[in-house]
């Protein structure tokens, strides 16, 4: 009979609470292509909005997109201005420590350093390295022997090596792909690509435990039917790894 | 928005810069300069508005309101601006939805705050949970001039008390001696005269102001600058207007964009100095009592 109360109290309360469905605020940089990027139509396009959209559809949940910049993207998730961060966000401790992930909807994907033709590649330990600031390869590039050259945008970094402020980038490879496709042999990736980190998840609050179950619920789904493989292919088309 | 933009790759050049120029990114980055004009519309005079009251009450003699005069202009003029413009939507946000939460959820027994996270109940959430994008952007945008207005208010709080202290004191013992009280003395023939010292100061502040917008996007909107960068940043195939890093280019609008606001807003400024000078026993006054004559 407890048993059966208890049953009943938790079914009132999840119907509770799917009736008072709020909306759910997603932020993302828009300025990191393929993952998320404003395009020409001023729309919020990318991976992971395909990917956040799709999760929402699933879960029953209405969400939104909200862009915010790379440097304050925690510290607005935490203050509540936005519920969810799907940013090309790699899973790593230091930002478990201050925010809870979800399972990661991207394996760990390769990074790779780009340069102009003619580097030579030893610029890799001792030469000036630019990087986003606050990301895994901004971590890498100040444990290593290189100089490292931080900036706030990813478009900056490459801008850097272009005018010759830096001598290589270190990126997630996927970003770096059109850029040199796209060069015309002027641009070219150096040394061997590797794999950092444990994948990329959307961050959310760590007290916002059925957000983030929900979440993990919809992205194990998708890796089963292989949906979410699908949506990688579709948007990734250099190296990157699936499920 | 033109018919002939569907494929941008095949387009002659110059067709392909009138496509290029008015897709809904350009339109936005248009679009942007006229926020930062209602932002400098809005704030100055509540700035000059903050700037008064800061001012009176630094003259006051009742000390409590004395010292919170005092307190203001020198407590905001003494920090960063860039620091005071990341703390007010970030604390005073805060501290509204505390208020609001504990009026609205007095039975609310968790923690506000869970580790990092702060968390208020969601009646207490302002904007409401599911306001539509403008009432963020209203609110956002709200933010974004109180912080405006109390870092500027404290300047023009400082160089109105100046001015004010500036009009000769014989001519307030004329008023006195009139049988004026204080009060009168002050509306009647110092608040008239302040403004011709106050002016170059307060003319100071607003170009500084008016170069201060750029931190809008501190705040979260999104305002030319950021515009600038976003649209002159290279753009791969991955976008239907591929084009190099063209930054310099939206840079060098912005440039002229600016100098032409504090150019004009120079000019504006000599000819209200003219026209506050009429009559004044100042040099500027005297000079044009002698040209008229």
């Amino acid at each position: 009979m407890k048993k059966l109360l208890i049953t009943t109290a938790a079914a009132t309360m999840m119907a509770g609470m799917a009736m008072a469905q709020d909306v759910v605020r997603i932020g993302t940089e828009g300025a990191y292509p393929p993952w998320n990027f404003i395009n020409d139509d001023n729309e919020v396009v990318g991976f992971e909005i395909d990917l956040g959209n799709e999760i929402c559809d699933r879960a029953g949940l209405t969400c939104e997109w909200v862009i915010n910049d790379w440097d304050t993207i925690i510290p607005n998730l935490v203050a509540g201005n936005y519920d969810v961060i799907m940013a090309g966000m790699s899973i790593t401790e230091a930002r478990s420590e201050v925010i809870s992930f979800t399972t990661n909807y991207l394996p760990s994907d390769p990074s790779a350093y780009m340069a102009l033709a003619g580097t030579d590649p030893s610029v890799i330990e001792d030469g000036v390295i630019a990087v986003q600031s606050n990301t895994v390869q901004a971590g890498l590039v100040a444990d290593g022997s290189a100089d490292g050259l931080e900036f706030p945008t990813p478009d900056e970094t490459i801008s850097a090596v272009r005018n010759g402020e830096a001598d290589a980038v270190l990126a997630d490879k996927n970003f770096l792909a059109p850029y040199v496709n796209d060069s015309g042999g002027e641009l070219v990736f150096i040394g061997d690509d590797f794999f950092p980190g444990s994948g990329t998840g959307a961050g959310i609050r760590q007290s916002d435990d059925e957000l983030r179950e929900t979440f993990t619920r919809v992205i194990n789904e998708m890796k089963e039917d292989g949906s979410l493989n699908e949506m990688i292919v579709e948007w990734f088309d250099d190296g990157m790894s699936t499920f | 928005m033109f018919d002939y933009c569907t494929d941008p790759s095949i387009l002659e050049q110059w067709q392909w810069f009138t496509c290029y120029l008015t897709t809904p990114t350009h339109f936005a980055f248009y679009r942007s300069f006229l926020t930062v004009m209602l932002l400098l519309a809005l704030t100055a005079p509540i700035a000059l508005a903050m700037g008064m009251a800061g001012a009176l009450a630094m003259r006051s003699r009742i000390w409590p309101l004395n010292w919170l005069g005092r307190g203001y202009v020198n407590l905001i003029r003494g920090v960063p601006d860039i620091v005071f413009f990341m703390f007010v939507p970030i604390a005073l946000g805060q501290g509204i939805e505390w208020i609001y939460h504990h009026i609205q959820c007095p039975d609310w027994d968790q923690p506000i705050r869970q580790g990092n996270d702060f968390i208020v109940c969601r009646e207490a959430k302002i904007p409401g949970v599911n306001a539509p994008a403008w009432v963020r952007d209203v609110y956002a945008f709200g933010m974004a001039v109180v912080a405006f207005a109390l870092v500027f208010g404290s300047f023009a709080a400082n160089t109105l008390y100046g001015a004010m202290s500036a009009v000769p004191r014989a001519q307030i013992e004329t008023a006195e001696a009139y049988g004026m009280t204080r009060a009168q003395a002050f509306r009647r023939v110092v608040l008239p005269q302040m403004w011709v010292y106050a002016i170059p100061g307060l003319s100071n502040i607003w170009q500084i102001l008016v170069k201060a917008t750029p931190l809008l996007f501190l705040l979260g909107i999104q305002d030319a600058v950021y515009w600038a960068r976003e649209l002159g940043g290279q753009k791969t195939s991955l976008y239907a207007y591929p084009h190099p890093d063209w930054r310099v280019w939206y840079f060098l609008v912005l440039l002229v964009f600016y100098l032409f606001m504090t150019w004009a807003s120079e000019r504006a400024f000599g000819r209200l100095n003219e026209r506050l000078s009429r009559g004044q026993a100042t040099a500027a006054g005297e000079r044009q009592r002698r040209a008229a004559a």
